[in-house]
């Protein structure tokens, strides 16, 4: 292959120099246009015309001429800036070099008068600069060409020039080196200067260019800080806001260094100093500076823990006597061992006296900005402050502890945004924190919230949430179940989050077991109904606490292990295997010496599949059972351990690709001669057809394949197309239909090897290897020959083994509502709208926006596919999604009320997948072979939904 | 230089009590007086300012110029009828829309208490209220009303209560703003009080909580919520005595969103009467509101609630658990005490006092722990019902009153409607810690604060940017010299460059030029002299024009010098050195060139 490879390339070399078309100029057009304008407005439209067309990277340089040209000539300033912004947009075509028009554009600069022109070019200048990077020489003079206009009278001018030091200024070392002609600037020191400027536009362009000479790699000295320090108190919130930001820049770039604090002997660290000084800037006039402020809050984790502490501290005081807050009562309250005391009149009465100096109301930096920002009018910013909370507390368990109470307090917010982002907030910060009591009361109140993406966020959070107190847990128990019967549907949810707090405290629940079972020493209870939810629930809990704690079955009583049996079986993925005293059939199931569970599971599907790598040795007959018993055992595997499921069926799945693939080539119909023109090949092409969806199901639903699982599936496809092409021929009379075919499939063989010209040597003796091998062969052969050839090869060619990827998932979904189960009839006035809510739950669907659809089927066949808005998914946890939508429902009408289907499919396209090689983007590739394959999988069990549309009465 | 007064008078209010605001704020000639509040501890004359005070017998719409009401409530526009139709004042109240509105109906209200309750005599009526509010003027937020020529205000947003608003009244270049009560932080109803930096020469503000800096209002809203919703599961009932306006609507939503979230079904109540009209405003206004309403009113007016209903007597014999709003909020009369009575003997059911209790209230007893009350009729009622308290306020504390000064960069600050201890606290900080000069003037005390204005002076684009063009960086801050000819005509102040001032007054240029002698030592010729000078001066001066001219005389640019010898004494020369006024800097830097002497000539 690597001969031919090389072929390959030549040839591609020879096609690029081709040769250059001679259209008639564009230019020319252009400046006949030009000459014929009368006016200036006619000028522009001509202008404005020919911007909307674009023009090829060969014409640009004769296009910049003409319009140059016309610029010399041109009166009217909006004719001329115009002119400029076009030369902008030019010289950002792709493949022209813009170099040669910088004279000009410089030239026509310098005797522009038009403040707007001026900066119009400017722009222009910025375009070009910034499209050529290397060279230093045009950079230097660009920066010498905006020094110059600096002093401008127009803010306009000045900004532009401001952006182009920003954007081209030369990075330090490089100025020694080339700047031979030049003298070296200090941008910073230039750009600084303009921090000062009268107008707060220029000034704000300022601090931006300053930010983008930090973006472009440019150390800034540390002496800017006390120049944006003092920008802070600006009269113009986009300048404050700015500043904020440089603060921060240069906070993270001399976190360590000292600097005084204004009227005292002390000194700080400057990231504490700067960390003050933005946490003042949370109660700034402006929210869009709080905001700006708040979110630069949570990346500053070099702060001193002192400083960080102070923010959740606002000291209080009471008519000069200091107070103490509710969190700090609630606390105490705790400790006393008091939980649950009312509150009493004077109970916040103030302590000790404060001493009148020490108070500091406003200069106390840090102090309590969290508290102002988590209060703010403003739900950006108390948004921002969540998340800044989060952040921060993610880096230092100290603070994520004193945080605490701050974000149970925002589960009381108004706006439902607010308290969903707070909870995922204490998700993210659990594993540092254990909830007291009395918080955990608190954050369990907002179970009976009617929102559900709020419950289940709470149900997410409890998952992880470490319990102090067996109390705890049967606080939250109750509150569960509590919530089980107001909302009967968040079961599923409920259990899951029952099942971690089990497994993570086994030593708390243990306590609890009796009562909560209602055992009694002596006497024999009644048995409680196993199909109740909350039976259910209690059992979950109590089985995964059981999973460490092997003393808890012997509390158990004989109901309970009859139920355990039953839930291991009917609720897998929620009961753990238990080493049941005296049972057999769990306990002698697993040695003791496997700790793990994982472990034998792993093993049998290893097994399995080095089982089919024999494959190639089998007689056909021998194949296929081989390969039936494989993909059964592989889906029962998935059924039983769920952390498996992804990897058994994608394997089982291909695996069934193969099996139909032998099952079609053992097919009587190839014994037959081939002019024979069979009609009867259904089994084949129906095989060829299942393959190819399959194999764009296993390259779309499964989330975590990787590139050589990918070329694998490819070449499954490939063959798959083969034998589509084979069957066509055998089946089809006259050649003509059959030479469009070969010449694509050719193509597509071409395609895959350039797509995976790197994967090409693991596909040893595979049937692509083989046919790449002939391919010089196959281009000139006549279709006829072609299909004998490839039948052959088809034969002949050896079973690929799919590598295991490392985490592979199925995408699934699950439709909740509508259940499916009414009896009655959605009514609706026909040829008017009913709206139907969908409402599902998406596990391990990637960019789920873009997708997943939603499908509604008519019992008259007729299909309509619906896209969700975007905003219709949220994102409960890691991997899953959950859809909430309405569909809208039309028909004529219906005599008989009939159901319809609802259904949801995943969307895809096979060009978005596919590597692109970076040599194909110059448009060589010819189009048809490019096209991408678009389609959709359904991956969801469809729902049945009764409607009834009515004739509209008169 | 121009003077500001301030007087919170001894008759009038708002110095350092808190009870009625009345401040009389002279700015620039022009008399505004802001709020006209009356004080609720008093029954007899004390209760309204003394306004003979202001002017001693002259006719008060002759003496001000405007009046301002922040707010709606009666500390702040009580005595307004009175002052408007009993004591006589025609011209202009200003006041924002909502306080137009709900104004009244709380006028109406007091009046109905003083006169057809407590039967008073010599009260303003009910056609009183309505002539008054006929010369209401209505503001918008943001919106400046120019009074007359030179007088104008402005309204900004302050929190506190429905249409709450702080003003900012202007004089030409002199300004103060007078903030009324406010509110820094936001609340389930109300947004945070905001204003630009307006930097006024005197920002007047209240200072009830000047020593105090609150806890975060979460967990105070939390443990209301948490205190209602506990005592309904338990079936109890829970009573909360409010005011009808302020807190009241503030709780309506508190708890109305609660029940929405939590799907909750047990009826709440709210005693109708005055707070069914006041809600109704509440609906009107809704840009007046906090974010989260604004939001959402397109879907849902918040103030149109689902489950609050109105209460009817009746109601409170029913079983079963229930929430009642209801009036007056100190359990002193009305229909909250008698509810409190129908249930106190409950211990399932539960009281809340959102708010302070005035001593010898059943409120205050109830609160200070007292199980046992005697009530009229010397019956005694016990209390088993649960008591609780909550304070929800509705101002600014130390820290806010702070951010609003930062806000609003004041020269100075002055502290009113406070107690005068606290205010002196607060005074200290605000000088120490934001460098303001700060006043806190007894009531009658007045301020005097001397201003500087400035004055406007137009100048000639032209001229502008001909002086302008000669600096290099355009600097913001620094003073900079510019020559130019000041022109004052009918009150206007210009300035032109000289030639268009010349020719504006048709007058003829006059040339004025300046010479000098200087005297030198030297015994050589006139002309060799001139040499000597010319080639020093061209070694010196080299970015000028230095020429020698063919009679012997010298230039440098416009300046001419000429070399004599006068007759008396020979060993000496005079240099005669001659310059326009506008060459002023030049000439004399020369002179005293000249007079340090010539260099030697290398001989």
């Amino acid at each position: 292959t690597p001969s031919l490879r090389k072929n390959k390339q030549q040839q591609e070399e020879i096609a690029t120099k081709k040769l250059r078309l001679t259209k008639p100029s564009k230019s020319a057009a252009l400046h006949i246009d030009l000459c014929k304008a009368t006016s200036p407005a006619d000028a522009l439209q001509y202008l404005l015309q020919f911007a909307r067309k674009p023009v090829e990277a060969e014409s640009v340089e004769g296009v910049v001429r003409i319009l140059l040209e016309h610029y010399y000539k041109e009166n009217d300033p909006s004719v001329r800036l115009k002119i400029a912004s076009l030369l902008g947009l030019l010289s950002k075509t792709a493949g022209f070099s813009p170099d040669c028009i910088m004279d000009d554009a410089i030239n026509i600069l310098q005797n522009e008068k038009s403040h707007q022109v001026l900066a119009q070019l400017l722009d222009t200048l910025l375009a070009i600069g910034t499209k050529l990077p290397e060279n230093q020489a045009i950079q230097m003079r660009l920066v010498d060409v905006a020094c110059k206009h600096l002093t401008d009278t127009s803010h306009g001018v000045r900004n532009k020039c401001l952006q182009l030091l920003g954007n081209l200024g030369s990075l330090e070392k490089s100025v020694t080196k080339d700047a031979e002609g030049l003298a070296a600037r200090d941008v910073q020191k230039i750009i600084g200067d303009y921090f000062s400027d009268q107008d707060p536009r220029v000034r704000t362009a300022a601090i931006k260019a300053m930010l983008q000479l930090h973006e472009r790699g440019l150390k800034l000295h540390q002496t800017i800080y006390n120049q944006a320090c003092k920008l802070l108190s600006d009269d113009y919130e986009q300048v404050r806001s700015a500043a904020v930001q440089l603060i921060w820049v240069v906070s993270q770039l001399y976190p360590e260094s000292i600097v005084p604090i204004p009227s005292s002997n002390e000194e700080i660290r400057l990231v504490d100093d700067a960390f003050g000084k933005i946490c003042h800037m949370v109660s700034d006039g402006s929210w869009v500076v709080r905001v700006q402020a708040a979110k630069l809050l949570g990346s500053m984790e070099q702060v001193s823990s002192h400083f960080l502490e102070q923010t959740l501290d606002k000291k209080l005081m009471s008519d000069l006597r200091r107070k103490r807050t509710a969190h700090e009562r609630a606390k105490e309250l705790y400790s006393s061992g008091e939980f649950s005391s009312g509150r009493k009149w004077g109970d916040d009465a103030p302590k000790e006296e404060v001493d009148t100096g020490a108070v500091n109301l406003i200069e106390s930096g840090a102090c309590g900005a969290f508290v102002h920002g988590l209060e703010d009018e403003m739900y950006e910013v108390r948004i921002a402050a969540v998340e800044a909370l989060c952040m921060l507390a993610q880096s230092s368990p100290s603070f994520a502890e004193k945080c605490l109470d701050f974000l149970v307090d925002m589960f009381n917010d108004e706006i439902e945004e607010v308290r969903l982002q707070s909870i995922h907030t204490m998700r993210k910060i659990s594993n540092n924190i254990t909830l007291r009591e009395d918080q955990l009361d608190t954050v369990l109140a907002v179970l009976e919230d009617s929102s559900r993406d709020i419950r289940e966020a709470l149900h997410e959070l409890l998952c992880c949430t470490n319990v102090s107190t067996k109390e705890g847990i049967h606080l939250a128990l109750v509150e569960l179940l509590k919530n089980l019967t107001k909302y009967p549907t968040d079961r599923d949810s409920i259990w899951k989050c029952l099942k971690f707090l089990g497994s993570r405290h086994p030593t708390l629940v243990l306590p609890l077991v009796p009562e909560l079972l209602s055992t009694h020493p002596f006497f024999d209870t009644a048995e409680p109904d196993m199909d109740d939810p909350a039976y259910i629930a209690v059992l979950v809990l109590i089985f995964n606490a059981a999973k460490t704690c092997p003393t808890m079955p012997a509390l158990f009583s004989d109901h309970t292990f009859r139920h355990y049996a039953y839930l291991r079986d009917s609720l897998s993925h929620l009961v753990p295997a238990l080493r049941l005293p005296g049972r057999k059939l769990v306990s002698s199931a697993v040695s003791p010496s496997i700790i793990s569970q994982e472990d034998p599971s792993q093993q049998f599907l290893q097994q399995s599949l080095e089982r089919v790598y024999s494959l190639q040795h089998l007689d056909p007959q021998g194949a296929q059972e081989l390969l039936e018993f494989t993909i059964r055992d592989l889906q029962r595997l998935g059924e039983l351990q769920s952390e498996l499921a992804g990897v058994a069926d994608f394997s089982a799945t291909y695996l069934r690709c193969q099996l139909l693939l032998i099952k079609a080539l053992q097919e009587k119909l190839w014994n037959v001669a081939a002019p024979l023109y069979l009609k009867q090949s259904d089994l084949a092409s129906a095989a060829a057809k299942q393959i190819m969806e399959e194999t764009y199901k296993m390259e779309f639903m499964y989330s975590g394949v990787e590139n050589k699982q990918v070329v694998i599936i490819h070449h499954m496809r490939l063959q798959a197309k083969a034998l589509q092409l084979i069957v066509t021929a055998r089946t089809t009379r006259g050649l003509d239909p059959l030479f469009g075919m070969c010449e694509k499939f050719l193509q597509e063989v071409d395609f895959f090897q350039r797509y995976f010209i790197a994967d090409l040597p693991h596909l040893q003796d595979s049937f692509v290897d083989k046919l790449l091998d002939l391919m010089p062969r196959l281009m000139t052969s006549k279709p006829a020959e072609v299909v004998k050839i490839l039948q052959t090869m088809l034969r002949q060619s050896a079973f690929l083994h799919l590598p295991l990827p490392e985490q592979i998932h199925k995408a699934s979904a699950t439709i909740i509502e509508p259940a499916g189960e009414s009896d009655n009839p959605l009514r609706f006035t026909s040829g008017l709208v009913v709206a139907l809510d969908v409402d599902a739950t998406l596990e391990h669907v990637q960019d789920p926006q873009n997708t997943v659809k939603v499908q509604v089927l008519y019992p008259d066949g007729q299909a309509q596919m619906i896209h969700p808005k975007p905003a219709d998914f949220r994102n409960p946890g890691p991997g899953r999604h959950r859809l909430i939508t309405q569909v809208y429902l039309s028909h004529t009408a219906w005599t008989e009320a009939c159901q319809v289907e609802v259904r949801l499919l995943l969307a895809y396209n096979s060009s978005a997948r596919i590597p692109k090689c970076p040599w194909m983007e110059g448009g060589e590739v010819s189009p048809q072979v490019e096209t991408s394959i678009e389609g959709t999988i359904p991956f969801s069990k469809p729902v049945k939904v009764y409607i009834m549309p009515k004739p509209a009465r008169r | 230089a121009a003077l500001l007064r301030v007087q919170p008078q001894p008759r009038l209010g708002a110095g350092q009590d808190v009870g009625r605001s009345c401040i009389l704020v002279s700015i620039a000639g022009k008399n505004v007086m802001l709020d006209c509040g009356m004080h609720m501890g008093f029954n007899d004359d004390r209760r309204f300012p003394d306004f003979s005070y202001i002017t001693q017998n002259g006719r008060l719409t002759d003496f001000l110029d405007c009046v301002i009401i922040s707010h709606f409530h009666l500390d702040h526009c009580g005595a307004l009828p009175y002052f408007s139709e009993m004591v006589g004042y025609d011209g202009p109240i200003y006041m924002t829309h909502p306080t137009q509105a709900i104004c009244p109906i709380l006028l109406e209200d007091y009046r109905k208490i003083a006169v057809d309750k407590k039967g008073e005599a010599n009260f303003f009526t009910s056609q009183m209220i309505k002539d008054c509010m006929k010369k209401v003027v209505a503001v918008h937020l943001h919106q400046t009303v120019q009074v007359d020529d030179e007088l104008e205000i402005k309204a900004y947003y302050a929190g506190h209560v429905l249409g709450a608003a702080m003003f900012q009244i202007k004089v030409g270049s002199e300004s103060v703003v007078y903030t009324g009560d406010y509110n820094m932080t936001p609340d389930r109803h109300l947004g945070a009080a905001w204003i630009d930096k307006c930097r006024p020469n005197l920002l007047i503000t209240e200072s009830t909580y000047a020593t105090t800096i609150r806890d975060s209002k979460r967990c105070r809203e939390r443990d209301f919520l948490k205190k209602v919703h506990e005592t309904v599961e338990r079936g109890g009932k829970v009573l909360i005595p409010v005011f009808a306006l302020g807190r009241a609507q503030e709780l309506c939503i508190l708890l109305e969103t609660f029940w929405e979230r939590m799907n909750l079904k047990v009826p709440i109540y709210f005693s109708t009467g005055l707070t069914e009209k006041a809600n109704h405003y509440y609906k009107l206004f809704i840009p007046w509101t906090n974010q989260k309403i604004r939001k959402t009113f397109v879907q849902r007016n918040m103030f149109e609630f689902k489950h609050i209903k109105a209460f009817d007597r009746a109601f409170a014999d029913n079983p079963g658990p229930m929430v009642v709003f209801a009036t007056p909020g100190m359990l002193h009369a009305g229909q909250s005490l008698q509810i409190f009575r129908k249930w106190a003997g409950n211990e399932k059911n539960m009281v809340i006092m959102p708010g302070y209790c005035v001593q010898g209230t059943v409120g205050h007893k109830i609160l200070s722990g007292q199980r046992k009350l005697e009530m009229e009729g010397r019956q005694v009622l016990e209390v088993k019902m649960q008591v609780e308290y909550m304070s929800f306020s509705a101002h600014a504390d130390a820290k806010g009153i702070m951010q609003l000064v930062g806000q609003a960069e004041p020269e100075s600050v002055l502290l009113v409607h406070g107690e005068a201890k606290k205010m002196e606290f607060l005074k200290q900080k605000i000088e120490q810690e934001l460098r303001v000069s700060c006043y806190m003037p007894a009531n009658g005390e007045t301020v005097t604060l001397p201003t500087s204005p400035s004055i406007p002076v137009g100048i000639s684009l032209g001229l502008l940017k001909r002086e302008m063009a000669q600096g290099l960086l355009p600097e913001a801050k620094k003073p900079r010299l510019l020559h130019g000819t000041l022109i004052m005509k009918d009150s206007n102040f210009r300035l032109v460059s000289s030639e268009q001032a010349l020719k504006e007054l048709g007058l003829a240029e006059h040339q004025l030029r300046f010479t000098c002698r200087v005297h030198l030592h030297d015994t050589r010729k006139e002309q060799e002299m001139a040499l000597r000078v010319y080639s020093h001066l061209k070694s010196v001066l080299k970015d000028h024009c230095v020429q020698h001219l063919p009679d012997g005389s010298v230039t440098v640019e416009s300046i001419l010098i000429q070399a004599a010898a006068p007759s008396e004494d020979p060993g000496t020369k005079v240099l005669l050195v001659s310059w326009t006024y506008q060459d002023e800097e030049l000439g004399s830097f020369l002179t005293s060139l000249l007079k340090k002497g010539l260099p030697q000539a290398p001989s």
